[in-house]
C-alpha cells in the first residue's frame, strides 16, 4: 500500500481496536480513524459478565490508553455514529454531518442484544448486557438480596448468573431449551455447569416456556405455562444478540445473518472489509461453511487478519473457533464446533476436570470440549485446537488416556 | 539482593515445559527450554489472573491458559495481544540436579 492511504475502522470494540493498532504495528504510515459509539476508550467485553459485574471497584480492563493512541497516530472518535458508507466517493459520513474519506474501510460494528419481544413490541423494563454502560447500571441494581430473573441459559445467562448469585443475589434462570448450552456445549459438560448452579442455590428451570411477561419499573414477572408465577426486582434478557449489519446493508453490501464476507474477510467492495461479531464468513474447518460467530477469540484473531488484507496481502482466515467460559471456579473450553452428531472420547483429568473430543466418521478430530477448575483443561484444548487445524486423526484410544501427551500428537 | 532458592531438581521439568513453583506468597513459572536450559518468570500472567503453569510452551514461547497471550519466557517480553506488559524474568542456575531461583 502506498504511502498517505487512509484507513477508516467503524467500530472500536475488540476487533475494531486491535485492529487500528495491529495496522500502525505492520508499518501503515497513513492515516487511521478509529469511530466508536462508546464514550470510553476501548475495553475488553468479557469482563463484563464476570469481574467487572462482580465487584463494584472493578473498572473495565482496556485495550490501550489514550496516550497510546495518539502515540500511533491514531484518530479515535468515541461516541461517534456513523450514519453512511457512502461507495462511489470512498467516504464514511458521520452523525454530525462529517465526511471521512476512506482508501480502505473496516466494518466492525459488533453484534447488539436480541430484544424481548412480547405482543409485537419490545418490552419495556428488561436490561441486556452488552457494553460498560450496561454492566455498570446491573451492578448497580443487583445487591445482597436481590431477586434477579435471567431469561435464557447460554454462556451470557449463565455467567451473569453466577456473578450475581456470588454477589448475594437470588437467581432464577429460564431456558425454553431443554438443558442450559444447547449450543455448541456437548450434554455431558452443561450438565456439570448446571449442577454447579444448583448447588449454589440458582434455580435453574429449562424445558419451560413463558406465557407473560409483566415489568413495573424495579419489579418484573414471568408466567410460565404451566401458572407459575416467578417474581423479581431485576430481569436480564440474554436472549442471543443481533449482528450490526444495517450500515453496510444501506451501503448496498450482502447481509446474511452478517456482513458477508470471503476468507479474506473481504466484502463484495474490494475496498471494505469486515471482521468480528458482525460478519458471516467462510469457516475454514467447517469446510468453508459460511458461519457468524460471537467470541472474543475470533474478533481478536480476525481484526488481525482484516488489518493485513487492508495493507494489500492476502491473508486467508483459518483460525479454528475457540471458546470459553468461567463460572464460579469452572471454566469450560471449546475448540472446534462440537456436533452432537459425532462419536466423543472421553478422557478424564481427575479432580472432576474432563475433556470431550469429537471425531467424524473418517476419524478426524473437529472439535474438543473441555471443563474443570481452573486452567485444567487449558493446555489439552488448546493442543486440540491445534491437532483439528491439522485435520489430524488422532488415536482415540490415546484420547482418552491422560497420560498420552497430545503434544506428542500435534509433533 | 540476590536471594537464591531451590525450586525443583531438573528431573520435575520435562523439556519444553513448565512447572508451578511457589515461595513465600508468591508464584513463579520454572522453565526448562527443548535445549533443555532451565528459566524463571512470575507465574500469573500480566493480562488476567491465570497461572502460566497451566499453559503451554512451544519453543521460547509460555502460552497463557486464560486467553492465550503469549510471552517469550526467556526474556519475560509480552508476544502481543492480549498481552501488552511483560512478565518480570529471575535469574536461575543448576547446583547438581538441584534447580535454584533468584527471588529477590
Amino acid at each position: 500500500m502506498s504511502a498517505g492511504t487512509g484507513m477508516v475502522i467503524i467500530g472500536a470494540g475488540e476487533c475494531g481496536a486491535r485492529a487500528a493498532l495491529a495496522l500502525r504495528e505492520k508499518g501503515h504510515d497513513g492515516t487511521i480513524d478509529l469511530i466508536g459509539d462508546e464514550p470510553h476508550l476501548p475495553y475488553e467485553r468479557p469482563p463484563l459478565s464476570k469481574a467487572v459485574l462482580a465487584d463494584d471497584a472493578a473498572s473495565a480492563t482496556f485495550i490501550t490508553s489514550a496516550g497510546d493512541l495518539a502515540a500511533a497516530g491514531i484518530t479515535y472518535r468515541p461516541g461517534v455514529v456513523a450514519s453512511a458508507i457512502e461507495r462511489a466517493q470512498k467516504t464514511i459520513r458521520l452523525c454530525d454531518g462529517t465526511g471521512v474519506a476512506y482508501d480502505k474501510l473496516l466494518l466492525a460494528t459488533g453484534a447488539r442484544p436480541r430484544q424481548l419481544m412480547q405482543d409485537g413490541a419490545v418490552v419495556a423494563g428488561v436490561r441486556y448486557l452488552r457494553n460498560m454502560a450496561d454492566c455498570l447500571a446491573l451492578r448497580e441494581r443487583v445487591r445482597p438480596g436481590t431477586r434477579l430473573l435471567v431469561l435464557g441459559a447460554g454462556f451470557l445467562g449463565l455467567e451473569v448468573a453466577a456473578t450475581a448469585s456470588a454477589r448475594g443475589a437470588s437467581v432464577s434462570v429460564i431456558e425454553s431449551q431443554p438443558r442450559v448450552l444447547l449450543r455448541g456445549v456437548p450434554e455431558a459438560i452443561a450438565r456439570v455447569i448446571e449442577n454447579r448452579h444448583v448447588q449454589q442455590g440458582v434455580d435453574i428451570r429449562c424445558g419451560v416456556k413463558i406465557t407473560r411477561i409483566e415489568t413495573a419499573p424495579g419489579a418484573a414477572t414471568v408466567e410460565l405455562e404451566d401458572g407459575t408465577r416467578l417474581t423479581g426486582d431485576v430481569i436480564v434478557a440474554s436472549i442471543g444478540a443481533v449482528p450490526n449489519v444495517e450500515l453496510a446493508q444501506a451501503a448496498g453490501l450482502a447481509v446474511d445473518n452478517g456482513i458477508l464476507v470471503d476468507a479474506s474477510l473481504t466484502t463484495q467492495d474490494g475496498d471494505i472489509l469486515a471482521a468480528g461479531d458482525c460478519c458471516a464468513f467462510p469457516v475454514a474447518s467447517q469446510n468453508g461453511r459460511v458461519m457468524r460467530l460471537e467470541s472474543w477469540r475470533n474478533a481478536l484473531d480476525q481484526s488481525a487478519v482484516a488489518a493485513a488484507n487492508m495493507l494489500g496481502q492476502s491473508m486467508a482466515y483459518d483460525a479454528v473457533p475457540w471458546f470459553w467460559s468461567d463460572q464460579y471456579e469452572l471454566t469450560l473450553q471449546v475448540a472446534g464446533l462440537a456436533d452432537p452428531a459425532l462419536a466423543v472420547v472421553r478422557r478424564d483429568l481427575g479432580e472432576g476436570a474432563f475433556l470431550l473430543f469429537h471425531l467424524d466418521a473418517a476419524g478426524r478430530l473437529v472439535a474438543a470440549s473441555g471443563i474443570g477448575a481452573g486452567g485444567a483443561v487449558a493446555r489439552d484444548i488448546r493442543l486440540a485446537q491445534m491437532l483439528i487445524a491439522r485435520s489430524a486423526c488422532p488415536d482415540p484410544a490415546a484420547l482418552a488416556r491422560p497420560d498420552a501427551q497430545l503434544k506428542k500428537m500435534v509433533a | 539482593m540476590a536471594q537464591w532458592v531451590a525450586a525443583c531438581t531438573v528431573d520435575d521439568i520435562e523439556a519444553e515445559d513448565l512447572i508451578r513453583f511457589d515461595h513465600a506468597g508468591r508464584v513463579f513459572a520454572i522453565y526448562r527450554s527443548p535445549e533443555g536450559d532451565f528459566y524463571a518468570t512470575d507465574g500469573i500472567c500480566t493480562h488476567e489472573h491465570a497461572f502460566l503453569a497451566d499453559g503451554l510452551v512451544m519453543g521460547d514461547i509460555i502460552e497463557c491458559p486464560k486467553h492465550n497471550g503469549r510471552f517469550n519466557y526467556k526474556t519475560g517480553a509480552a508476544k502481543g495481544a492480549p498481552v501488552c506488559v511483560n512478565l518480570a524474568t529471575y535469574p536461575v542456575r543448576l547446583e547438581g540436579s538441584a534447580v535454584l531461583v533468584d527471588v529477590g
